[in-house]
């Protein structure tokens, strides 16, 4: 099985791997070389192509020059809104899970295993459960089809996985190193920032680049609690789809659903490693 | 020692300023805890409230029994929904369980560029369901995707019309989750892979097994604890899913497509019936219980075994 001489064999797998990576990749490349032909050009073939000659132009209309329900700002104030929800969202909420899990797992209080069990429920509630509620929240505290609505709910949500990971995490680091620090009168701030944050990064780059990801990719919420220029930018992919249904622009389509999917894309080919182990420790649960 | 560990212990005991300065740490640690744990119990308690109420524009009190269900339950757009929901998480799990251990065991041969092509299987898990059914409603789409191709390239007889068939619509959608997710399954059945006793192995090959003889009987039986996880989080995506089947064919084409979160977004904020999308969305967190809770039983026996083992 795991030897090097069976030629044939070998053969058989290469050429199979070669072609489900293939398949893999076809949509891609599909994209990508669509965003660089021109919506006649696609037009007159099919969305499967190779550019004429390449049509830069595309990324400039997708960018900040096409027409979503009569505003035509293209997808740039869009990208705006979900960095605006995206990152102050990861931000805040990794970092109280950092605080939380750390205080689940190394100090222990009176009842921490029934919240830790409650709120890592919230890793199975599906999203449904929660929309009615939110709305009505939102509405009455005034952050209906705002981006601070949407921090707030992906903050709180987000934190079934934050602590979740961070707590699993610190629950392997020996509970000695705790309890000497506490001896020279260290205190609960004292300890994190001193001992635990520096031994963390691993964890806390794990949860940021897992969500960044899921926050950046959501559209239920998104779609659900904001409108038109408040949109983040997956809600306004389908918004622009709708608006050129009549008369597609495959073009300027393909190059801004490359620009709305090149951050996580990006953060995915440089965190790899990180990328993986959020997906296998959010899966083991 | 026995000091700084009852202060720890006890907070807010021996004087306020003690509580004064212990406050910041509280409000860190139990307001967002606290938040979290409230919401999720006070929002499932609050829509299951609400399926039981006549609310239709606004959620109303009052107390209609089962109404709600039996109207969801009965109406065509559900009963198709639940149809789809079966073929399709059967068909996607299975397809994609079957994909990610067949790149798993691929990749497992210790070949030449395994990390290159470990990226590019996994690659599309970082991407939203939202572009990915936009992509595949491209190549999909017979006008201008994978049949307008093959019409171009001269075989005009060939039919590949799924997305616009109302009997394969449905398979449209397990073709793109299977896509974007079977690295998933693949990541996991890996790790698992690596991890089999390389003595076992050893003591297969000693006694003259065959490679295949060898997965079948010695390696693949230790992955079926990764097997039964990756089935349930995969059909746990499946009961939920939304965002791909809206970009890729938004329930269409007529209801062929509809799936139960479809149903629940369009009672809620499109038909303005509150107590009926309510009612929906519970019998989705019951469809997923049936998954969950024999799954979180076995989790219990397993975990049982392993310490009085």
């Amino acid at each position: 099985m795991r030897d090097r001489s069976f030629a044939p064999g070998r053969i058989l797998v290469y050429l199979v791997v070669t072609l489900f990576a293939a398949a893999y990749l076809a949509p891609l490349v599909v994209v990508v070389l669509n965003s660089l032909r021109t919506n006649e050009e696609i037009a007159q073939s099919s969305m499967i192509g190779w550019p004429q000659h390449l049509a830069w132009s595309n990324y400039a209309l997708a960018w900040s020059g096409f027409c979503v329900a009569e505003t035509c700002a293209g997808i740039r104030p869009y990208m705006l809104n979900s960095a605006l929800i995206t990152i102050p969202a990861t931000v805040i909420s990794t970092l109280l899970g950092a605080v939380a899990g750390y205080a689940v797992s190394l100090w222990r209080f009176r009842g921490d295993n029934w919240i830790y069990g409650i709120v890592t429920l919230g890793l199975f509630l599906p999203q449904q459960m929660r929309l009615l509620p939110w709305t009505i929240v939102l509405r009455d505290i005034g952050l209906i089809n705002t981006l601070s609505g949407l921090v707030l709910i992906h903050t709180i949500q987000g934190l079934s996985f934050t602590v979740l990971f961070c707590r699993n995490y610190y629950v392997a680091i020996p509970h000695e190193l705790i309890r000497a620090a506490r001896i020279d009168g260290a205190g609960f701030f004292r300890i994190f920032w001193r001992i635990i944050l520096p031994l963390s990064s691993p964890i806390l780059i794990v949860t940021v680049i897992w969500q960044f990801t899921h926050i950046w990719n959501e559209f239920l919420y998104g779609v659900t609690f904001t409108t038109g220029q408040q949109q983040p930018v997956t809600a306004a992919l389908i918004a622009l789809s709708a608006a050129v249904a009549d008369i597609p622009q495959h073009g300027v389509q393909s190059a801004a659903v490359i620009i709305a999917a090149l951050p996580t894309l990006l953060i995915y080919l440089f965190g790899g490693r990180y990328f993986v182990r959020g997906l296998t420790a959010g899966a083991v649960k | 020692m026995t000091n700084a560990i009852s202060t720890a212990t006890r907070p807010g005991r021996p004087a306020t300023s003690e509580t004064v300065r212990r406050l910041p740490e509280f409000l860190m640690i139990w307001v967002p805890l606290l938040l979290s744990a409230a919401h999720l119990i006070s929002f499932s308690i609050w829509t299951i409230w609400i399926s039981f109420t006549p609310s239709t524009l606004v959620p109303v009190t009052g107390w209609v029994g089962l109404r709600n269900y039996n109207a969801v339950l009965a109406s065509r757009n559900w009963q198709i929904a639940f149809d789809n929901l079966l073929l399709f998480g059967i068909a996607f799990v299975l397809l994609s369980l079957i994909t990610g251990l067949l790149l798993a065991i691929l990749l497992d041969q210790r070949i030449r560029g395994e990390n290159v092509l470990r990226t590019i299987f996994l690659y599309p898990l970082a991407v939203s369901f939202v572009v990915t059914g936009t992509v595949w409603s491209w190549l999909l789409n017979p006008g201008i995707g994978i049949e307008k191709l093959v019409h171009d390239l001269g075989w005009t007889a060939f039919r590949f019309d799924w997305l616009v068939n109302r009997d394969m619509a449905i398979w449209t959608i397990v073709i793109a989750a299977i896509w974007q997710s079977s690295g998933f399954a693949m990541a996991l059945f890996l790790a698992g892979l690596r991890s089999v006793d390389a003595d076992l192995i050893k003591a297969a090959q000693i006694d003259g097994a065959g490679p295949f003889r060898t997965y079948r009987r010695v390696i693949l039986p230790t992955l079926w604890p990764i097997t039964i996880t990756v089935v349930v989080v995969q059909l746990q995506f499946a009961i939920s899913a939304f965002d791909l089947v809206r970009a890729l064919t938004n329930g269409g084409p007529g209801i062929a497509t509809q799936l139960p979160a479809l149903v629940v977004y369009d009672l809620m904020f499109q038909r303005s019936q509150l107590g009926r999308g309510a009612a929906a969305a519970v019998l989705m967190l019951l469809i997923l219980l049936a998954v969950l809770l024999p799954y979180a039983a076995w989790r219990y026996v397993q975990r049982r075994q392993a310490t009085h083992a």
